[in-house]
């Protein structure tokens, strides 16, 4: 057939592209946090499916509001809101009370996420806005952990779980206490290996760091995630930890339970690896990352709270922009170039 | 394909390589159009002044335009035939051009007129520069820069390698790939010019990993001692851009804003070296190139010897092409330019034309979203530079901030960070838009 008589379509080049699709690494985080989703429900049965499914909900409908407000009515499409609906319902104490599941939802997506400008503007991760505001505004809420596997757990929820809004729930028939919890307050330390395969109490998605690490491990193959923050967070925490394990073994806990207790691993592996609040650079990983772990090392050990993921990541979200700064990369042939003979 | 051991640079993307339709495809002599076309800038400098006037009768080789100046190329008559008009014809953006039509005579037995030999023993280094402009000779990797500015060793510098760029790493291109398979003498002559020119004392093929068969056949002339080598490199894009081809044969780097030569490296296109070991010694100009004419609408893939200044229309209709078309673009799909109707010609720097239909180009326009900030673009830029950033200061117009704090100046536009882009983000588009403002804000 003759070429003649077509308009052509013109674009700047490349005129190739890769395949990669924003959309597409959304769908493979969603899919890496399939197995840790999972064992929060065998582990804690209908409480953690309540508070996941409730999580999501609220920050996808937070989502599809703002973003009609926005002019953006699409930005459903790209799949980040799903991802940060179950990171916020797996940092969550199984069975919070749902109006406050509901509530926590709406603030992170809603001020730490929509309030910049959507996907690619948040300065935070959102689902640790909404968990640091819930536990500023319903600490008893946030402290209140049930025991995994317990019995019943498929055919009842909590009592508090459907309190109403501002109602002063009853918590204390549910009352468990985490690992780090029991380390802080009573000096009693649980065994990696319980801690590994999520025998523990815990927030939702916190207690199975192998299921955790699967899941990072599959987005570090895929190229869809940073392996160096992960592993500089986790390496500053073992290393100080270990460190002061060996000054005072009797007042420092040693490596292995701090690595694998509380938020750390799904802390290190899904949160502080959310591309848009981490810096850019390699280099800018590594200090990121480092940053971090300090921070989780000095809060859980001298702090007054248990528990310093958090707070870790929050602050070094904010400390994000200025690392990056510090280390731009460094242009081709700005190194001293050698002589020519 | 990635072998471990063989020298490339840091960065760097691989797309897919599209090379295995024309790649085994022996060079083909293309037919005259009814009509050349030929533009009087097809190079990059000044525009060639015509010296022929309308009407007259032309011999293929003869000089139709001369250099205006030194930063500039004569242009030779493609074929023997008449000078029809010297009048606008459509440029590659769309802009018109100042242009030469040229009618080949049918039935002429077209033979060339050649010029003054520039023998190889005789001639010395500023006789074969100046061979070269005569010859019309730019750069034919797709930059038509002029070879003989190019080639010039300034006073201070030395030149003490050259590299022969027959990586090829642009996708679908294979026109590099069949010269040295088909041209070897011609190349190896060429290199000897340009050695001569130069003052360089030796000379480095490089090849990309996924032409053995060129490497092999270039090394099966070569003699062990003498001053040229071929150097295998690890297939990867932009391997075959002047700094990264430096990093990786001699572990130099160009320092921002400099040229080869600060380095000592002089960088010359293989089929550039063969046409100046062809055209030389018989005193003869450019009248034609090679070019790989593929892509999925195109019938009869291969690689042709085309006159310069053969209309697109004349040569897709040539060649065959099946469904509607959509998207051509001239040179490979990374760096290349999308020709903005058929009405253009082709010229001495378009190494590859690469033709789409409705269906392949609809897929290839995929949604873009915000940026996310995931750094695939910093993992992939060549230069070391921060696309995203920059892609950030550009929807901003902060246009002396990218250039002054993020080195704006170093992109050399080869596309990978758009390449990985999951967002679709048109950041080279943008970068190039952020440089030609830069550009003339700096202007006197």
């Amino acid at each position: 057939m003759s070429a003649a008589g077509r308009t052509l379509e013109i674009g700047s080049s490349p005129h190739f592209l890769s395949g990669y699709d924003v959309g597409v690494i959304m769908r493979n985080v969603i899919l890496a946090l399939i197995p840790t989703v999972l064992f929060a429900v065998v582990a804690f049965g209908l409480a953690a499916l309540a508070t996941l499914v409730v999580a999501v909900a609220s920050c996808v409908a937070t989502e599809w509001v703002a973003g009609r407000v926005r002019g953006e009515p699409g930005s459903l499409g790209d799949g980040s809101v799903v991802i940060t609906g179950l990171l916020y319902g797996l940092t969550l104490p199984p069975g919070s009370p749902l109006w406050v599941v509901a509530l926590g939802g709406i603030v992170g997506v809603g001020l730490g996420k929509s309030l910049f400008g959507g996907l690619g503007r948040n300065p935070f991760n959102p689902a640790l806005v909404g968990r640091a505001f819930l536990q500023a505004a319903v600490p008893v809420a946030m402290t209140t952990y049930g025991p995994a596997f317990a019995p019943g757990r498929f055919t009842s929820l909590p009592s508090a779980t459907l309190a109403l809004p501002f109602a002063r729930p009853e918590f204390d028939t549910w009352s468990g206490a985490t690992p780090l919890s029991r380390w802080k307050f009573g000096g009693e330390l649980t065994g990696a290996e319980e801690l590994a395969f999520g025998f523990v109490g815990g927030s939702t998605g916190e207690t199975c760091a192998l299921l955790i690490a699967l899941g990072g491990l599959y987005l570090i193959a895929r190229n869809m995630m940073s392996w160096r923050i992960p592993l500089a967070m986790l390496g500053t925490v073992g290393l100080a930890s270990a460190a002061l394990h060996a000054l005072a073994p009797d007042t420092y806990p040693p490596a292995a339970f701090m690595l694998l207790s509380g938020g750390l691993m799904l802390g290190a592996t899904f949160m502080a690896t959310d591309m848009v609040a981490s810096p850019l650079t390699h280099a800018g990983c590594w200090i990121y990352g480092a940053l971090m772990g300090a921070i989780v090392v000095t809060i859980r050990i001298w702090g007054a709270m248990p528990e310093g993921v958090m707070y870790a990541i929050l602050l070094g979200n904010a400390a994000s922009p200025l690392i990056e700064r510090m280390v731009q990369p460094r242009v081709f042939g700005a190194r001293p170039a050698r002589a020519a003979p | 394909m990635k072998l471990p051991g063989l020298k490339t640079f840091r960065h760097g993307v691989h797309p897919p390589e599209q090379k295995s339709d024309t790649c085994n495809a022996p060079i083909r002599q293309f037919p005259f159009a009814p009509l050349l076309a030929l533009p009087l800038g097809q190079h990059l400098g000044r525009p060639s002044v015509p010296c022929a006037a309308e009407g007259t009768p032309v011999q293929r080789g003869q000089v139709i335009a001369e250099a205006d100046g030194d930063f500039s190329v004569p242009l030779h008559a493609p074929a023997t035939g008449r000078i029809r008009r010297i009048a606008p014809m459509p440029g590659i953006a769309g802009r018109m051009v100042p242009a030469i039509y040229l009618e080949p005579q049918p039935g002429s037995t077209q033979e060339v007129a050649d010029a003054t030999p520039c023998p190889l023993e005789t001639a010395t280094p500023d006789e074969i520069l100046a061979a070269i402009q005569a010859a019309g000779i730019v750069g034919l990797g797709g930059a038509a820069f002029p070879t003989h500015v190019k080639l010039r060793v300034p006073e201070g510098r030395v030149a003490d390698a050259l590299i022969v760029n027959g990586a090829e790493c642009e996708p679908y291109l294979t026109t590099d790939h069949r010269v040295m398979l088909e041209q070897r003498e011609d190349v190896l002559l060429g290199i000897r010019y340009v050695l001569k020119a130069t003052g360089a004392r030796r000379a480095i093929v490089a090849v990309e990993a996924n032409k053995p068969d060129a490497a092999a056949h270039l090394r099966a002339a070569l003699d062990p001692g003498g001053p040229v080598s071929v150097e295998v490199l690890g297939v990867k894009y932009p391997q075959g851009a002047e700094k990264m081809l430096i990093q990786a044969l001699l572990d130099r780097a160009v320092p921002p804003g400099e040229l080869p030569i600060a380095v000592g490296a002089l960088c010359i296109n293989v089929a550039t070296c063969a046409e100046i070991g062809r055209l030389l010694p018989r005193g003869r100009g450019i009248q034609e190139r090679i070019v790989t004419v593929t892509g999925p609408a195109v019938v009869r893939k291969g690689n042709y010897r085309v006159p310069i200044g053969t209309p697109l229309r004349f040569l897709l209709d040539h060649v065959g092409t099946q469904g509607e078309l959509s998207r051509v673009f001239l040179g490979g799909p990374m760096m290349g330019a999308a020709a903005s109707s058929l009405d253009i010609s082709l010229s001495k720097g378009t190494s590859g034309v690469v033709a789409f239909g409705t269906e392949d180009a609809r897929a290839s326009q995929p949604r873009s979203y915000p940026c996310i900030r995931c750094g695939y673009c910093v993992d992939a830029c060549p230069m070391f530079l921060n696309p995203a950033q920059l892609g950030l200061l550009a929807r901003n117009e902060a246009f002396d901030r990218m250039a002054d704090d993020h080195h704006l100046m170093d992109c050399f536009e080869c596309g990978c960070c758009s390449f990985v882009c999951p967002s679709h983000l048109p950041l080279v588009q943008s970068f190039r838009v952020a440089k030609a403002a830069v550009r003339k804000a700096n202007k006197p």
